[in-house]
């Protein structure tokens, strides 16, 4: 099975996702190139036309933009990228912490955890 | 928008003596897409790729191709991989390029290479001493290296290893045109779901069951094609 789809909803918003946290973790760093639909598609083993929509999200939510034959490059707007890295970061922290609720694990517990396992 | 690359109207085939295999089918796509025909065994996939591919004739229907009634001039446009291989043991793979190049005018012969380079397939070996998994790459090569407008893929994944399967989808993703349009039988559903556009679920007799946009039905049923393959045809 490819790293992009897990068969749970549709492609294209699983993909998005990918792409979007690889923005935000810097393997797309900002104002750089994005590679083409083709290359990604081939990477992926996903639909062309399926890279073609994640994309136009990615755009429409200003993390990469559309500078007509030269391609698509990565926003340089820092202040942004900042933004959607916090959003990013709260959604991950708020369903890792819902995930130990639901295991009747106890904050403190939690804590200590995190403090323990602070080296990784 | 534009003429469609397929076209099937009313289209009816039974065999000798036997029920009928496809009754009243009609199907039409558009150019520029990557569509799964998706059915159980029998249901009369082949019977429809072989009767666009003009291997067999329908009873009644029309079929057009990129707006031309089927004939053999629109033979030019299809490039069609068989549900087995159909060369003589005796030949070499150099020989079938040459065969596909004096056959074919849209056949890319580097491309071919190429490609039986990345699949470490000797080019001087003899077919008949090539495994069956190796045999059918090398028709999938064949068929893949032509510029054609309608691509019949008929189980293209189905007898090779894993790692030629992942291969021979990246070669359908980067041969990806928007004036092509590739259509592939298989029920390794998973393996193919995140290539598709569209599918089609087949049912027996060649009913149309489902069919449509891939994402927009995963979304609409919050399941995958395979997921749903196996409700819709649980035996």
């Amino acid at each position: 099975m490819n790293r992009y789809f897990n068969g749970q909803g549709p492609v294209f918003m699983q993909l998005t996702a990918m792409m979007r946290t690889d923005i935000l973790s810097g393997k797309y760093p900002p104002g750089t190139q994005f590679p083409t639909v083709r290359s990604l598609a081939i990477e992926a083993a996903i639909n062309p036309n399926t890279v073609q929509k994640a994309l136009s999200v990615l755009e429409s939510e200003g993390l990469v933009l559309s500078r007509g034959t030269l391609g698509r490059f990565v926003t340089d707007d820092r202040a942004l990228l900042e933004q959607k890295r916090n959003e990013m970061q709260s959604a991950y922290m708020r369903r890792a912490w819902q995930e130990a609720n639901k295991l009747g694990i106890p904050k403190e517990k939690f804590i200590a955890f995190l403090h323990e396992s602070e080296e990784g | 928008m534009n003429i469609p690359v397929l076209n099937c109207e009313n289209i009816y085939k039974s065999y000798q003596s036997g029920l009928p295999v496809l009754s009243g089918l009609n199907l039409t796509l558009p150019a520029g897409r990557i569509i799964g025909l998706l059915g159980p065994n029998g249901c009369g996939k082949s019977t429809l790729i072989k009767l666009i591919a003009g291997l067999l004739v329908p009873d009644r229907g029309n079929i057009t191709v990129c707006g031309q009634p089927r004939s053999e001039s629109t033979n030019a446009l299809i490039s069609y991989l068989p549900e087995r291989p159909y060369f003589q043991g005796n030949m070499r793979v150099v020989q079938l390029l040459d065969y596909f190049s004096d056959f074919y005018a849209d056949f890319d012969r580097s491309r071919a290479i190429a490609m039986l380079s990345d699949l470490g397939i000797a080019p001087d070996a003899r077919m008949r001493t090539l495994s069956k998994g190796t045999k059918e790459k090398v028709q999938l090569v064949l068929v893949m290296s032509r510029r054609a407008r309608l691509y019949l893929l008929d189980e293209p994944i189905a007898g090779v290893d894993p790692a030629a399967r992942d291969y021979i989808l990246k070669t359908i993703i980067g041969n990806y045109s928007p004036d092509a349009t590739v259509v592939l039988t298989t029920h390794l559903i998973t393996d193919i779901e995140p290539v598709l556009d569209d599918f089609v679920f087949m049912g027996h007799g060649g009913q149309i069951l489902l069919a449509g946009n891939a994402d927009e039905v995963r979304e609409a049923h919050q399941k995958s094609l395979n997921e749903l393959f196996r409700e819709v045809f649980r035996c």
